[in-house]
């Protein structure tokens, strides 16, 4: 996010008034609806408008410039302008206004027959595509699952996750969004998924990665142990002298898909006794490990 | 969707006095008249795209209207610009054939 002083192109001691007016200045050149043909207009007045939203209050600029809250703090849901509905609009809507070309539509039948053709479009058009945002549990995304969507009409929506969904991916519900205006069919309804981060599984590509904390006694003599899988507990052999960054994999634990599930993978994490252990310290002072047990024999230079 | 008067009052953040005003200028134009108008997604996104023009761009009333009818030209010329591209996509896809400038070809 670059400066909002930058981007409304006003010194660090502007005054409110210089900034409204900059504001002004820039509002009127990169408003989405004042370009309707510019899709990158909706991305530079954004940002001019976080800027402004910060600049423009006291007490927000004060704590931007003292550095208590960044420019991404005043992030901005995705707004729908006035512009995408008014290209989506089938001919004869309230507030077209052919005054433009009419010169040239009286006088030329390619127009006439491109208006029977509109009409006729308009009839048949298809509804509106609704988009909706669904925030799941990360053990839905992984194995699959069933929701339910209260939507802002108080209706609901029933959406199957499909096991592996990833962050961001919309699922299309066919016949779902805005009822068609004519005799067409109704439009889709967008379902874009983000997934809430799990306490201690995380999730690369199809693998799932879990850090598991194990005993000293379980990392030197080995052992049996039940491990967290997003499809139920597992045992797990540790072997014989497994060390903290060991890997196991567990083959077909990870996240489900169609052509063969992931894996998951253990990374071992060697804990030593919370509270200092008499017996222990007693063991260990007795203990010669040797000239070979150097762990950073790597490291002399 | 349809959204009833109240709604659009309260999501547009608008009082009844202003919308009134809006609706006899004709900026907006809801479905159904009378008591219980009935707006659209598009209706809402004019009222923001109306305060925008007045709130933040510091355009007076008159100004908005202007703009408005300008607007309501520009999208009604992009949409008749947008249903002639196939046609003229067509001509350009098929070189030589002509048919856009002899009208005779292709007739029996």
């Amino acid at each position: 996010m670059k400066d909002p002083y930058e981007i409304l192109g006003v010194a660090r001691t502007a005054t409110t008034d210089d900034i409204r007016s900059a504001y002004r200045r820039l509002a009127k050149k990169l408003h989405p609806d004042l370009n309707p043909g510019d899709k990158k207009s909706e991305e530079r007045f954004k940002e001019v408008s976080i800027a402004n939203d910060i600049l423009s209050d006291e007490a927000k600029r004060k704590r931007f410039d003292s550095g208590e809250i960044d420019a991404l703090g005043a992030e901005k849901p995705q707004q729908k302008y006035y512009r995408d509905y008014a290209s989506e609009a089938a001919a004869g809507h309230p507030y077209d206004n052919p005054s433009g070309y009419a010169d040239f539509a009286d006088s030329d039948d390619i127009f006439a027959e491109l208006f029977r053709r509109q009409a006729q479009q308009s009839r048949r058009a298809k509804g509106a595509d609704l988009q909706y945002r669904l925030t799941i549990e990360f053990l839905d995304a992984i194995v699959g699952a069933s929701k339910r969507l209260t939507l802002p009409n108080g209706g609901t929506l029933d959406v199957t996750i499909p096991p592996g969904i990833q962050e961001g991916q919309t699922l299309r519900l066919r016949g779902k969004g805005a009822p068609s205006g004519g005799e067409g069919e109704a439009g889709d309804a967008l379902v874009e998924i983000s997934i809430k981060p799990h306490r201690f599984f995380t999730r690369d590509d199809n693998d799932i990665h879990v850090e598991l904390p194990i005993t000293l006694t379980e990392a030197v003599l080995g052992a049996r142990i039940k491990v967290p899988t997003p499809s139920g507990v597992v045992m797990v052999t540790i072997p014989k002298g497994s060390n903290t960054g060991a890997v196991l994999r567990l083959k077909g634990k990870g996240v489900l898909r169609r052509n063969g599930a992931g894996d998951q993978l253990v990374r071992l994490k060697v804990m030593l006794p919370a509270e200092p252990n008499a017996e222990l310290e007693a063991f260990l002072a007795t203990w010669a490990p040797g000239p070979k047990y150097d762990p950073r024999k790597d490291m002399q230079s | 969707m349809i959204i009833s008067r109240l709604d659009f009052l309260y999501r547009a953040e608008l009082n009844q006095e202003t919308l009134d005003v809006w609706i006899k200028e004709e900026w907006l134009i809801p479905a159904g008249t009378g008591a219980e108008p009935k707006f659209s997604e598009a209706d809402l996104a004019r009222a923001k795209l109306i305060r925008d023009l007045l709130d933040d761009m510091g355009i007076n009333d008159a100004g908005v209207g202007v703009i408005l009818n300008l607007l309501d030209q520009m999208h009604s010329l992009r949409k008749v610009m947008a249903d002639m591209l196939p046609a003229v996509r067509e001509e350009f896809a098929a070189p030589g054939s002509g048919a856009a400038i002899d009208p005779d070809q292709g007739r029996d």
